[in-house]
């Protein structure tokens, strides 16, 4: 990547290379190479109707919707508020794990239960909005709706059968 | 695809009347987190014309599609287990496995996995919550998509 400044990135290449190899394939007739293309272009095509509407959605999410301001809630509430407000927070997480499991720290420390701990962690994996999203469009509503509809009750069985088997005494630790 | 467009459009018509500089902050966001992932994405989609082009489908797609709905799975499972690829990634190449004639029941075995069992970030994982503990969890998410593709796979018809 830091390399001499006329050397263009992997990606750039790559495609430059796969276009040549297309364009000879269909050249000489070499039937196979002809068919990779045309599955590129029908990829493209599906990708360019959806890409668009899907980023900038997550983009309006993002503007929107600030991670501090959900934060605050964590901690204090206890309960059912504890599970909803983690399952929110989770939501609004950019980055996975990078970002979750330090979030876990933080929620420790701000006295959150590990039962809440553990949900949000899970949480964090599968109800990310962005993520959503892009699940939403790509394999329709339906798909989302019956997946968030199993998961969200599993994910806060798994949180509750953990933290119980874990004991009282487990704590989440510094890196 | 015309429902996205729809709804982006509407939130969009709000957000502009409610607050103009954050509706052009989310322009500005979604251009650069696209900008972020175009590479990985040319990279997977190069990737996947050529394999599918080159080598045949039904070679390629054998283990996914052709032996029955429980090894479909399980090959989606592992797969979507050791890969580590971002939901903008993950999604698109999905649409094209279902295009494929991949059931849904595979796809949400990959789905479910990609985002519940880490092998690549097991190793920080452990950092945070021990060994034990990263183990479980991870077993779990393996036991949630056991239970999530199956009711994929009832909701669509695949399964009885």
């Amino acid at each position: 990547m830091s390399g001499k400044r006329s050397s263009l990135p992997f990606w750039v290449v790559l495609f430059l290379a796969f276009a040549a190899f297309v364009a000879l394939s269909s050249a000489l007739h070499f039937e196979p190479g002809t068919r990779c293309g045309v599955d590129f272009l029908a990829f493209a095509r599906t990708m360019a109707g959806l890409l668009p509407p899907t980023f900038l959605l997550v983009g309006l999410f993002h503007s929107w919707v600030k991670r501090e301001t959900v934060e605050k809630h964590m901690g204090r509430e206890s309960g059912v508020q504890g599970y909803f407000w983690a399952i929110v927070l989770a939501g609004t997480i950019v980055g996975g794990l990078f970002v979750a499991l330090p979030l876990c720290l933080v929620l420790q420390k701000k006295g959150a239960s590990m039962k809440v701990i553990l949900t949000f962690l899970n949480a964090s994996m599968i109800c990310r909005i962005p993520m959503t999203v892009f699940e939403a469009s790509f394999l329709g509503v339906g798909f989302t709706i019956v997946r968030f509809a199993v998961s969200i009750p599993l994910l806060i069985l798994i949180a509750w059968g953990m933290s119980s088997w874990l004991g009282g005494g487990f704590r989440i630790s510094e890196p | 695809m015309v429902v996205a467009w729809v709804l982006m459009a509407a939130l969009f018509s709000v957000s502009w009347f409610v607050n103009r500089e954050r509706t052009l902050e989310a322009a500005r966001l979604a251009w650069s987190l696209f900008r972020e992932v175009l590479p990985m994405f040319v990279i997977v989609l190069v990737f996947t014309s050529l394999s599918l082009g080159l080598i045949s489908e039904e070679v390629l797609l054998e283990l996914l599609v052709g032996r029955g709905l429980l090894v479909g799975s399980v090959t989606g499972a592992v797969a979507g287990s050791i890969a580590a690829i971002p939901s903008s990634v993950a999604f698109p190449l999905s649409a094209i496995l279902l295009d494929k004639n991949v059931p849904y029941t595979v796809i949400a075995a990959f789905t479910t996995t990609l985002m519940m069992v880490g092998v690549v970030t097991f190793p920080l994982e452990r950092e945070y919550l021990g060994f034990r503990a990263a183990l479980v969890r991870n077993l779990a998410g393996l036991a949630m998509a056991l239970v999530v593709s199956v009711a994929i796979g009832c909701f669509f018809g695949e399964l009885p």
